[in-house]
């Protein structure tokens, strides 16, 4: 990330459209023109983490197709008894309207950071990251629940043991994926807040000096969190 | 002073160049190294050390195929066990980590002019990680019960049974588990070989001008990165399966006449994720081996590359392709025969592009300036010994043809061949073709064609006599195969025979080891660019460069890496950073 762009690609001569992708791909150091190494980097980690996700919800498709003992009903299973009647759905629902809020607050961290407001980029952030939070101890509350109520991940009380089994999995690798996500928001907030970005002072490991895209950086890795969340909740809780 | 036509001018830089961090200590420039360098040679002798012991493992199984019921000591558990640890060694923990964290750490930097990695401190815990790794791989052989048996595609539900060794014990457990931190330290290193060439290349560096090398490693790096998250996902509910009970893999089952806690999981599951991470694993290996072969054989034929666009294309085809073939794997595996139509079909598109290689490689030899160095010799026993193991995939790739050679030698002979002994062939001789520039001494000649004969005529009279044995039936995997009525007289002393030239061959890479370090100090001095070579690496200030690679300026790049011979130039090869002005080009317009 230490690099600095000299020419942009404005100033170079470029055709539009997919002539100029052609173009790009086409020219000398690099094939992506105004990507920063970093961002370069966490886009194709990305790309191999969709993989992974793909891999686990696909595996719990075919578990639950071909499995001949009933599937729980998820309307009931994820349901809340609030105020004497079963809620379906509804701390899912307030699960995932946190974990969407996070992603405004965090692309209004990335604008704020471009304009170098240190304050708000950083208390941005640090919501960001408390949002998150949010979201992992409601799953810990919901995990809580479920297990009170008979569900282990060799077995559960109403139908196939792979329902167990798979939620615990799909989710507990999306929670680790936020958890991880949230310890980066305070360690990048942390940075912002002590100016690191302003005065390019080096990183403690890398030695390298950041830039504000880190924030961007984060963000995208929030974004790709987020956006998976939205496929666990469509194949688990929808289906 | 030469005039500088404005066919010499390159774009101005885009980017400012790196800041590389610079070592204080003895411990962070040789051990905990930033340098892409020396964590290529850390790369390099650990996959090196982690696969003499898969060699050994292969003596051992020698021994009580060539010579059953003579030595005790190798039970049929201990049989299972050295079948499944020399795979797995040899295809994951050697070639896959020589190819991509040794020469790809080496070799990418260096050949697209690039000060480092994007990312050395990430790059650095690629290493970190890959030898912890192969710490709890080898751990497993000294864990209660020993390393698992299950094969090295580790099917369930033999994989977590207690009839198969580990199942029940550590050594599925710290297999699966070295499985997972190998993906987690290949992507950190993955992530960086892809942004370097992407991102990273120095002026002029386009990447039609990329030497086939860095083509190789590059595309296959990608793979890797798409392909590696199907093992981890594969290992994780295999894990959950062995350590939380849950039924992924695992169907309702009776152990000696027990019924286990599993219930409807799906075997076939566990081998469509294995073999969709199984497939693009052989081409993971396969294609730095074509790269680097292609670099070998236009610098020691002295002859610009035959067809080099169409070679990257052909690389990219084959990545691609290799994605949508891992049924094949699977024909007997009992999924719908409809599939098996489909992926025999994509299997045998895959020779299309595979064939376009062969033949560019051996247009490229076609009066050519042939050297016969050790390097070359190598690259020539790349391309019968590929070409051999081809032949044979056409043969497996066949539903009708593989459903009864399946599970039999000629299963072992052809990927032997295809994916064993033709990528350890290449390595052998980029070894001797790089060392120069590692090390600035030269391999020992003699040791080496002493190495290169025993290697390449051993390997054939191990594998070959394996078709034979394939096509009378001998399965594969059998730990004792003396009372089987089709296990004749010949083919046992076939068997003998295959063993002694294991040891033989396995004797010479001992020779070859010793010459690897002896060299280091002993070598002949080797200069800047011995073998008279256009690529970068090769145009470095210092032998072995320095830290930084190219001292104070970077190359800029004015031609593509295959200016050999050209017409009407003083020299048979013009390196890539010398402008046009200079000399005539071949690059294709």
């Amino acid at each position: 990330m230490a690099e600095t762009t000299l020419t942009h690609t404005s100033q170079l001569d470029r055709p539009p459209g997919w002539r100029g992708i052609a173009a790009d791909w086409a020219s000398d150091q690099r094939a992506f023109k105004n990507v920063s190494w970093g961002k370069a980097m966490m886009w194709i980690f990305l790309l191999s983490d969709t993989f992974i996700f793909g891999c686990f919800l696909l595996s719990y498709m075919t578990a639950r197709i071909s499995t001949r003992v009933p599937w729980p009903n998820p309307s009931e299973v994820f349901a809340l008894r609030i105020g004497g009647s079963e809620i379906p759905l509804i701390l899912i629902a307030i699960m995932t309207f946190v974990l969407i809020s996070s992603s405004g607050t965090m692309a209004m961290a990335v604008n704020f950071g471009y304009r170098r407001d240190r304050r708000k980029t950083a208390i941005l952030m640090l919501l960001t990251a408390a949002l998150g939070a949010t979201f992992v101890g409601m799953q810990a509350f919901e995990w809580t629940k479920l297990i009170t109520e008979g569900v282990r991940p060799w077995g559960n009380p109403w139908g196939a043991a792979q329902f167990g089994s798979c939620f615990f999995m799909i989710t507990g690798f999306h929670g680790t994926h936020v958890t991880i996500g949230v310890i980066f928001l305070i360690i990048v907030a942390r940075k912002v807040w002590r100016g690191d970005f302003d005065v390019g002072r080096p990183g403690f490991f890398t030695s390298r000096r950041g830039r504000y895209e880190n924030v961007e950086i984060m963000g995208l890795y929030w974004h790709f969190v987020d956006l998976v969340w939205v496929f666990i909740f469509a194949f688990f809780y929808l289906w | 002073m030469v005039d500088v036509t404005p066919a010499d001018a390159v774009p101005p830089a885009e980017v400012a160049e790196m800041e590389l961090y610079h070592p204080h200590s003895w411990w962070t420039k040789y051990v905990f190294s930033q340098d892409a360098k020396v964590i290529a040679v850390q790369y390099s002798a650990t996959a090196t050390a982690i696969g003499l012991v898969a060699l050994m493992l292969s003596w051992l199984m020698r021994l009580q195929l060539g010579f059953p019921g003579t030595f005790d000591f190798i039970t049929p558990e201990a049989y299972y066990q050295f079948i499944t640890m020399h795979g797995m060694i040899m295809v994951i923990y050697l070639l896959t980590a020589l190819f991509l964290g040794g020469f790809g750490n080496y070799l990418i930097p260096l050949m697209v002019g690039a000060r480092d990695m994007v990312f050395p401190y990430v790059n650095m815990l690629s290493y970190w990680v890959y030898l912890l790794a192969v710490l709890v791989l080898v751990s497993s052989f000294f864990a209660p019960g020993g390393p698992t048996g299950a094969g090295w595609t580790l099917y369930p539900p033999q994989a977590i049974t207690s009839g198969t060794p580990g199942g029940q014990d550590w050594g599925i457990i710290l297999m699966l588990s070295s499985l997972i931190l190998f993906i987690i330290g290949f992507t950190m290193g993955g992530l960086n070989y892809v942004v370097t060439v992407l991102q990273g290349r120095t002026r002029g560096m386009t990447l039609m001008r990329l030497p086939l090398t860095v083509w190789g490693i590059f595309t296959a790096t990608v793979m890797a990165l798409l392909a590696f998250p199907a093992l981890f996902v594969a290992c994780v509910m295999m894990l959950l399966d062995r350590l939380l009970g849950t039924s992924f893999f695992m169907p309702a089952i009776v152990e000696m006449g027990q019924q286990l806690q599993h219930n409807g999981g799906s075997p076939i599951l566990f081998q469509h994720l294995f073999w969709f991470f199984g497939h693009p694993e052989v081409y993971i290996v396969a294609l730095p081996a074509f790269g680097i072969v292609s670099d070998l054989i236009s610098t020691h034929a002295r002859k610009n590359i035959f067809g080099y666009r169409m070679m990257v294309w052909a690389i990219i085809a084959i990545g691609a392709l290799s994605f949508v073939v891992w049924a094949h794997h699977m024909y007997v595996s009992g999924m719908n025969p409809y599939f098996g139509f489909f992926f025999a079909t994509t299997t045998l598109i895959i020779a299309v592009p595979t064939a376009i290689k062969v033949y560019n490689w051996v247009l490229t030899l076609w009066r050519g300036d042939i050297h016969l160095t050790i390097p070359m010799l190598f690259a020539l026993a790349f391309i019968v010994t590929f070409v051999n193991g081809g032949l044979t995939g056409l043969f497996l790739g066949n539903v009708v043809v593989d459903v009864p050679l399946s599970d039999t030698m000629f299963v072992v002979a052809h990927f032997h061949m295809v994916m064993g002994v033709a990528p350890i062939l290449v390595i052998f001789g980029a070894i001797y073709h790089w060392y120069p520039k590692v090390t600035g001494r030269m391999l020992n000649e003699t040791l080496g064609r002493f190495h290169f004969w025993v290697t390449f005529l051993g390997a054939y009279l191990i594998f070959f006599p394996m078709h034979y044995l394939g096509l009378m039936g001998i399965p594969r995997r059998y730990a004792e195969l003396t009372d089987m009525n089709i296990m004749t007289e010949s083919a046992h002393h076939l068997n003998s025979f295959i063993s002694i030239m294991a040891f033989i061959v396995g004797f010479a890479q001992m020779v070859f080891l010793f010459n690897l370090i002896w060299s280091i100090r002993h070598g002949r001095e080797a200069g800047g660019n011995p073998w008279r070579a256009t690529t970068l690496e090769w145009q470095t200030p210092e032998t072995p460069p320095a830290h930084g690679n190219f001292g104070k300026e970077l190359p800029i790049v004015y031609r593509w890496a295959y200016d050999y011979s050209v017409p009407g130039a003083k020299e048979d090869f013009i390196p890539q950073n010398v402008p046009g002005s200079f000399g005539p080009s071949r690059e294709p317009a």
